[in-house]
């Protein structure tokens, strides 16, 4: 039998929480003695490159290289799905908990009548339970699933992937029951970002509030994340005052973040805010208020004004990277 | 145009979590309950845009929940709508959830649904996307715009670092985020007609009260150790203990 992931993908490359999920499912394998397949939905420029998945544990790659199906629609990669869990009998499907993954999960498990359990953290306990967070972050669940089926979607950077020297056999495979007519969504137009680190994907993120005063002060912050090697992000009244774009809002209702490392300057640490960054492996804290929450949500703080200690830790960096 | 918007009540977000002594359950005592924001700022406030757009639109809500749901359906009434209906059904996942509310569609028949991107408690962001595979609907997610120019629908999705924009029929599916729309706080008149807006309770379905999943027990997370402080002016620091200590640069 096969665990089946969605290795979900912009333009042939995949995307990093597919790579998680690829590694959750070749673990899980191991004690189930399952095989592992990675499904390619869209055309890729490099298909031969698809077998590097081997290395995250894959062991054969599907891939459907119809060009209708460029574009992600949850319905349409659902039917595709559906076919190939059919195809294989398979009872699992594994999918990143990101954005993609969070629409085409419950669709599929709709329609191939599973139970669905989202942003899961943790493989499968000896007793079968899967542990999520839930309060947004606040707390942690145990759960079970009982049908037979089972549709998961693992939180993306909680489960860091183990690289091995191993190729996956990448395979054509085309659906006979989904055709380019039963699209009923057509995408007209797609941005990206270039060239910066999509934020859900960071894996460190520095992140400015209203000590910040305003958005002509954000340089040093652009720039800090910059000789990191970060994404930039912002508390919610920095948003909803047009300082920085609405897709930086972190937080209860904005993004869930979960970088290796979280930089939180000018930001008091509302619980608001903090349930959206509280699963970050290190959290650092600047501000200028020694009694501000956010420190007690802190590994490393800095008392003292962002405005003297940003310039300075940037130069810091920059040492440290040989940059200066 | 027949509009849905699906309203959950949830924990307000600054409630104390805590857990009964087995650990089995949420500990509600003291615990202030509110309309689950993705769901109030931008699913309802939306569809009552539309409304206002659209004057012959009928809007419809749904809970599916206890009793103790009616006041936040009140509550969402007060902000717009024509009339709500609570399915009588404790929800324990995602599952029973969009089985009951897929029900009530196929018998009122509607054009759009709107749900909200997640709700704040479970974070399950199964409910719309489970609901539209369920009607074979499409559904378009985390939704940031949405306009409707009485044929075709424009939504704005995020997207890994970008948007997308696509175009859509109805009916529809769309879990909603911020972006499209702004909170709207009700006032007086909306409150007091409210509360003579029909709340129809209907029976949930068969199929939805089988056990799909289930919480065993819950826990909170360690607290963190305490933080580091390292003083102004020593930022050579820092980056030393997040090189050597922490591993994340
Ligand atoms: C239902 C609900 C949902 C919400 N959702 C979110 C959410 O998703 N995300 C979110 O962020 N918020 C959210 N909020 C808002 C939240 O409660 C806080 O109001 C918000 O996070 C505060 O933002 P801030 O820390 O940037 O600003 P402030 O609270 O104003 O804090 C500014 C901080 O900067 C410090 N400071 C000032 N000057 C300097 C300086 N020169 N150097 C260093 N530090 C300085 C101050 O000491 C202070 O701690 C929500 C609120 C509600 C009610
Ligand atoms: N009990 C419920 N009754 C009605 N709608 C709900 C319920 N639970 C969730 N929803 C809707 O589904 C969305 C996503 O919820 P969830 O999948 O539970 O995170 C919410 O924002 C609501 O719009």
């Amino acid at each position: 039998m096969a665990i089946v992931v969605f290795a979900d993908h912009h333009q042939g490359e995949i995307k990093k929480a597919a790579l998680e999920a690829i590694f959750y499912a070749s673990e899980w394998a191991t004690t189930q003695q399952q095989e592992v397949i990675a499904v390619v939905i869209g055309e890729v420029p490099h298909p031969s490159s698809l077998e590097n998945l081997g290395q995250y544990g894959a062991h054969r790659v599907y891939y459907v290289n119809s060009s209708w199906l460029n574009d992600f629609d949850a319905r349409l990669y659902s039917l595709v799905f559906r076919e190939i869990l059919e195809q294989l009998q398979a009872q699992i499907c594994v999918l990143p908990h990101d954005f993609n993954g969070r629409a085409l999960a419950p669709y599929l498990a709709a329609q191939w009548q599973a139970g669905l359990l989202t942003g899961v953290c943790s493989l499968p306990e000896s007793d079968g339970s899967f542990q999520k967070q839930v309060f947004s972050g606040k707390a942690l669940a145990w759960m079970h699933v009982h049908t037979a089926r089972k549709v998961i979607t693992l939180l993306p950077n909680t489960f860091s992937v183990k690289q091995q020297d191993r190729k996956a056999t990448v395979e054509n495979w085309q659906p006979s029951q989904v055709k380019a007519d039963q699209r009923k969504i057509r995408v007209k137009e797609l941005r990206t970002t270039q060239g910066r680190v999509p934020l859900s994907e960071a894996s460190i993120i520095v992140s400015g509030g209203r000590g910040l005063k305003g958005p002509e002060n954000w340089g040093m912050i652009e720039e800090l994340a910059k000789v990191l090697g970060a994404a930039t992000a912002c508390s919610r009244p920095v948003a909803d005052a047009g300082w920085r774009p609405h897709h930086e809002h972190v937080g209860q209702t904005g993004l869930t973040v979960r970088p290796n490392l979280y930089i939180a300057i000018g930001i008091s640490g509302a619980i608001q805010h903090l349930a959206g960054v509280n699963g970050s492996k290190y959290i650092v804290v600047i501000n200028k208020d020694p009694e501000a929450p956010f420190f007690q949500a802190a590994d490393y703080g800095i008392v003292g004004d962002a405005f003297e200690v940003v310039p300075r830790l940037i130069e810091a960096v920059k040492k440290f990277k040989g940059l200066s | 145009m027949k509009v849905l918007v699906c309203i959950s009540k949830t924990a307000d977000t600054t409630a104390k979590i805590s857990f009964t002594a087995d650990q089995k359950s949420f500990n509600e005592s003291g615990v202030q309950f509110i309309i689950n924001p993705y769901d109030e700022w931008y699913a309802l406030v939306r569809a009552v845009e539309l409304k206002e757009q659209y004057p012959d639109t009928e809007l419809h809500l749904i809970s599916v929940g206890g009793p103790d749901v009616e006041p936040i359906l009140r509550k969402a009434l007060a902000i717009g709508g024509d009339m709500a209906f609570r399915v009588d059904l404790q929800p324990i996942s995602i599952e029973p959830v969009a089985i009951s509310i897929a029900e009530h569609v196929r018998q009122q028949g509607y054009d759009l649904i709107f749900t909200g991107k997640e709700t704040i408690d479970y974070n399950g962001s199964g409910v719309g996307g489970y609901l539209a595979g369920l009607l074979d609907w499409p559904f378009i997610s985390l939704a940031t715009s949405f306009t409707w120019d009485g044929q075709i629908a424009t939504v704005e999705r995020e997207i890994d670092g970008g948007r997308e924009i696509a175009e859509a029929m109805l009916p529809l599916v769309v879990s909603c985020q911020k972006g499209i729309a702004e909170q709207r706080i009700p006032n007086m008149r909306g409150i007091m007609a409210a509360r003579t807006k029909p709340l129809q309770v209907i029976a949930a379905p068969e199929k939805a009260k089988e056990n799909f999943v289930s919480i065993d027990h819950f826990a909170l997370p360690q607290k963190k150790s305490g933080v580091h402080l390292i003083e102004p002016g020593n930022e050579e620091e820092l980056v030393r203990l997040l090189h050597e200590e922490a591993r994340v640069i």
